[in-house]
């Protein structure tokens, strides 16, 4: 079965979704992240929706479910490159994720995680904190 | 039984065409001069023509036009009743084109029966029925059009209604006016979502100054577009809530869960402040001196 490729950036791993996602392939994405958080030690996960033309409202829950678990195991979860039909679906599906911290580009997801970003002080907090923890 | 005004039609054409044209003059029909002398006698010579034709084959005499016969008739008229639409006609100046026809012909009748004062009632019946149909007609392709300019207008105000501003780098301005209804929100987050893409903007100022009321379809409205700006990765600063309005949302109990500020200007000064950068006056005397 296909799987989706979870790179490791720094501390950070980075998911990019490139393919439309189906049920059982967003369900082995979860399994893969967190086994890869837990091995990897991994502070953040970025994952990039770009790709992602269509979603259900299985879909947005998984992004919500995946974004708790790896809260759970301490990382932060961004989602980054949602396109606007995909966010207007969501909204209008009632799932606004408000677990999940969003950010337009990659880029500026990945600032948002290693806490160099100005507008992202909130994030930048929490992961120093959990970073001193991380090396404890 | 059409037959007697489709053969005054044919010999008295010309009389006919020019008594018409005085009357439709006398009654407005004209519109004023909105429509050239030459361009209204070839429509009124076409409308004889047709009227003719479609009279010596209507096969009953129940005076109905919506059959055969009457199609070339029906299409004439469409399109005079449509141009006279789009040059802004009355739907009564529209209609008097075919009103104004019945005097001429009616005259024509009196003098062709001469004394047959029943059989002069008879035709002059089935005239009426035909014209007066054709008159309805005339008037409903009136309204058709004008209602299709009216939709047309509605889009491109919805359209121009929901401009997004760019203030600064990454910030972007949506001054809302008019009521937010579900159809209008759906352009207004299509438009703030692509401009989010194309700009790589961080914060989206929605100022609602001309919004004239908030209720709390329109709140909901309000905060789908914040939700879908969010999930997208900008955030959303509401300003411009006037005093009345904030009093009726909180009497209302609607509760919008985002930062807002009073004006854009604070709005707009916040922006900044997140994005890192802060303004500074460069030249104090200057703009001292400017302001006295």
């Amino acid at each position: 079965m296909d799987r989706i490729p979870i790179l490791k950036l720094g501390r950070a791993l980075l998911v990019t979704v490139q393919v439309d996602m189906h049920d059982r392939l967003a369900m082995a994405l979860e399994e893969d992240l967190s086994a890869k958080i837990v091995t990897t030690g991994a502070r953040g996960v970025l994952i990039d929706i770009s790709g992602l033309e269509i979603v259900d409202s299985f879909m947005g829950r998984m992004l919500d479910t995946i974004a708790a678990v790896s809260r759970l195991l301490d990382a932060d979860t961004v989602v980054v490159g949602m396109r606007p039909a995909v966010a207007i679906t969501l909204v209008e599906l009632g799932l606004s994720l408000n677990g999940v911290k969003t950010a337009l580009d990659v880029d500026r997801g990945m600032a948002l995680i290693t806490g160099d970003y100005g507008h992202a002080s909130e994030g930048s907090e929490d992961l120093e904190d959990s970073d001193d923890r991380g090396e404890g | 039984m059409a037959t007697i005004l489709s053969s005054i039609l044919e010999a008295h054409d010309g009389e006919v065409l020019a008594q018409w044209l005085v009357a439709l003059k006398a009654s407005g029909g004209t519109g004023g001069g909105r429509i050239k002398e030459g361009e209204l006698q070839t429509q009124c010579r076409h409308f004889l023509d047709a009227l003719r034709q479609a009279l010596a084959t209507a096969k009953n005499s129940d005076g109905n036009i919506q059959g055969a016969a009457f199609e070339d008739v029906r299409e004439l008229l469409a399109d005079v009743s449509r141009s006279r639409a789009a040059q802004g006609f009355s739907p009564t100046e529209t209609a008097s084109f075919v009103f104004s026809l019945k005097q001429p012909l009616f005259e024509r009748l009196r003098q062709e029966l001469g004394g047959d004062t029943a059989r002069i009632v008879d035709e002059s019946w089935q005239a009426t029925q035909v014209l007066d149909q054709l008159g309805l007609y005339t008037t409903e392709i009136h309204q058709k059009s004008r209602e299709d300019i009216v939709a047309r207008q509605q889009a491109e105000i919805a359209e121009l209604s929901t401009p997004v501003v760019k203030l600064w780098h990454g910030i972007l301005a949506l001054p809302l006016i008019g009521t937010l209804d579900s159809a209008r929100t759906q352009v207004v987050m299509e438009n703030l979502l692509q401009s989010i893409v194309d700009q790589g903007a961080e914060i989206a100022i929605i100022d609602i100054t001309g919004v004239p009321t908030v209720d709390t379809l329109v709140a909901q409205h309000l905060l789908k577009t914040i939700a879908a700006a969010r999930l997208m990765g900008a955030d959303c600063i509401v300003s411009g809530i006037r005093p009345q309005i904030a009093q009726t949302m909180v009497h209302l109990g609607v509760e919008l869960n985002v930062v807002s500020k009073a004006s854009l200007a604070d709005a707009f000064a916040l922006a900044l402040q997140r994005t890192g950068r802060t303004v500074v006056r460069s030249k104090l005397a200057g703009t001292l001196a400017a302001r006295t």
